[in-house]
């Protein structure tokens, strides 16, 4: 009992020291009044309220599964920083660069993290939406907030079809070779797309295999070299990058329309 | 066990499997009153119980422990890739069960007019610090700890390097991408694969604009929202996920349809015997030959679309829709029609190919322009 004491004392000590404070500026969350400085003084924590209805806590409400994919996003980021360092872009290298990465790599699982972190936040964010509908969270005022997060779930999509393609191999390349076919036929700015053949000056196509939208996703006519870099830059920094201001405005709204949805 | 095994092989069949789902669909979803009454009197409402997900879950089990022992489908379902699809059909059918229990839940109770459960009192808050970061702390560490253990159990895939002379047979899209391209057996990649995938995301971002329904919000419910609801659930469930899943596991070779317990011949012949509406038109009703000009030749299927998508809808306003678009205003009607008839239009086109064997309603090849 003396020993429980002298340790609050301690933490107590600590938390009126003057490193403590200037870090965390509330000091231990002992009473309400601390603890809802501890979540409003926070950079992070701040996402949140710093009180919430009772439901909202609830795992059986909002089955975790939005923070679960923010956090798959974080880990995906810092597993993603690592293997940069390994991973060069290049036809020459690419494949070879992975081979290292599993045989040199002592004990190293982070490709493997990397990738079924992937594959989970294609589906923690399928059931995040899924859940949203069917607690009508969607309704006003929240409109707008569910469309963010169908553009998000495109987004989630698109990043790890663009990372399906650094492996460099059969996998790989097949996959995205499938996908990005689809974009030759797009209407009109695709070369067998519908309507392609009106956009031309006399007997000259404007719209070709060279220059129509799948030949600007590759940055070429075939899956190659000009495609792993294109992919590799969107993948590690175009697509991040919106990904992240979308999410901004998204978990910005979800305060600004009142918080977790509830019943009134 | 063969027996099972053909059975399994025979219902997977998409022209059965589809068809059992579409059918089934309504009365477990029930849009209507009628299909209520059916989904009381049958008892379908029991699979949201903890019974009904004891036998959901030992069917799905059964069926993955038969593939397991099974020398093909063990091939295709241990595929590191497709690894996220069993997981997939197990984690969303879970929260839709989940879901759909606290609905009835909650139907009950509003049925009795108490407030849904989720409701507590605006004044009774609890401090996000500790209830909520606890929470979410605990929550991220059993899921990081699961990722960790997928991790170590399972090598990322990496097969041969890639080589740009050699196609496998057959190729496949990411798994998340399969839907769509199982769309592709049905319509041309302008529509499978631009179209619909622009259609799914801004009708989805409509979703909210074209269900005026104010109820349900914030609560699970049904009985509320259930045409809402139905729509929805039969769009995520059998027009993408349900496709996802014939994509991954059913299509072999050539993007052939081979069952579960299967061996995925390379050389299987599937007749071709597809004919467009033109033809049918033409030459096997009118006994002619295809007129030269291409608008002549196609305007029956011109007709057919021109009249689905737009004729249609402006016909049911004034009749049987009437106090819907006087209730939603001609800009949110067109675009519920526009939308709902896009997606209801796959399945139609499902059925027509594997009924009829039509191929394109609207074949234009010179243009790219094959509905």
């Amino acid at each position: 009992m003396a020993d429980k004491e002298k340790k609050e004392s301690l933490l107590e000590q600590l938390g009126e020291s003057q490193v403590w404070k200037s870090i965390i500026r509330s000091g231990v969350p002992r009473n309400r009044r601390q603890r809802m400085y501890a979540v409003l003084g926070n950079v992070f924590l701040h996402l949140h309220p710093a009180r919430l209805p009772r439901h909202a806590v609830k795992i059986g409400y909002t089955w975790c599964m939005g923070g679960l994919s923010f956090f798959l996003f974080v880990v995906l980021t810092i597993t993603g920083i690592l293997l940069m360092f390994y991973y060069r872009p290049t036809v020459e290298y690419a494949y070879t660069d992975i081979i290292d990465l599993t045989e040199q790599v002592p004990l190293g699982i982070m490709r493997e993290l990397h990738r079924w972190g992937a594959h989970a936040m294609v589906l923690t964010v399928w059931l995040h939406m899924l859940r949203v509908f069917m607690t009508g969270s969607y309704k006003p005022p929240r409109e707008f907030n569910w469309g963010v997060g169908v553009l998000l779930m495109t987004i989630t999509l698109f990043l790890s079809f663009t990372g399906y393609l650094l492996p460099w191999d059969q996998l790989a390349i097949w996959a995205v070779t499938v996908g990005t076919n689809m974009a030759r036929a797009h209407p009109f700015i695709g070369h067998e797309g519908p309507g392609a053949s009106l956009l031309a000056i006399g007997d000259i196509n404007l719209v070709h295999m060279g220059s129509d939208v799948r030949f600007a996703l590759l940055g070429g006519r075939f899956v190659g070299e000009a495609t792993l870099l294109r992919f590799y830059v969107l993948h590690c920094i175009a697509v991040p990058f919106i990904a992240m201001i979308f999410m901004a405005v998204h978990f910005w709204r979800i305060r600004k329309d009142g918080g977790i949805s509830g019943p009134l | 066990m063969s027996y099972i095994k053909n059975l399994f092989d025979f219902l997977s069949t998409p022209t059965i499997s589809f068809t059992l789902l579409t059918v089934s669909f309504p009365f477990i979803f029930p849009p209507s009153d009628w299909f209520d009454k059916k989904n009381k009197q049958w008892g379908i409402y029991k699979l949201w119980t903890n019974k009904g997900a004891f036998c959901i879950f030992s069917f799905i089990t059964f069926f993955f422990v038969l593939g397991y022992f099974d020398p093909y489908f063990n091939l295709t379902m241990t595929k590191p890739d497709n690894i996220p699809i069993i997981l997939m059909i197990y984690s969303m059918i879970f929260v839709v069960w989940l879901g759909m229990k606290q609905a009835y839940i909650n139907d009950e109770r509003l049925e009795r007019g108490e407030k849904p459960e989720e409701w507590t009192d605006p004044d009774d808050k609890v401090l996000v610090w500790p209830d909520l970061v606890y929470i979410e702390l605990i929550a991220l560490i059993i899921f990081m700890v699961g990722l960790i253990v997928w991790s170590i159990l399972i090598g990322a895939p990496l097969e041969e390097p890639a080589n740009p002379a050699s196609t496998p047979n057959p190729s496949k899209a990411p798994w998340y991408f399969l839907g769509l391209q199982e769309m592709l057996v049905y319509f041309d990649p302008w529509i499978a694969g631009i179209i619909f995938p622009i259609f799914i995301i801004v009708g989805m971002m409509a979703i909210p604009y074209m269900d005026i329904n104010k109820k349900g919000n914030g609560y699970y419910s049904f009985k509320e929202r259930r045409l809402g609801y139905f729509i929805f659930m039969y769009g995520w469930f059998v027009l993408w996920v349900f496709l996802i899943v014939v994509g991954t596991f059913f299509r072999g070779p050539n993007w052939n349809f081979f069952g579960p317990f299967e061996w995925w011949d390379p050389h299987k012949v599937v007749p071709l015997t597809n004919v467009n509406l033109s033809e049918y038109v033409w030459v096997k009703l009118l006994n002619k030959g295809l007129p030269a000009s291409i608008f002549a030749r196609e305007a029956v299927g011109f007709v057919i679309v021109i009249g689905y998508l737009f004729v249609m809808p402006l016909l049911l306003a004034k009749t049987k829709l009437k106090s819907l678009f006087e209730h939603y205003g001609p800009i949110r009607y067109s675009t519920l029609m526009l939308f709902g008839l896009a997606m209801f239009a796959l399945p139609i086109k499902m059925y027509l190919r594997w009924l009829f064997n039509l191929k394109y309603i609207i074949a234009i090849p010179e243009w790219f322009f094959n509905i």
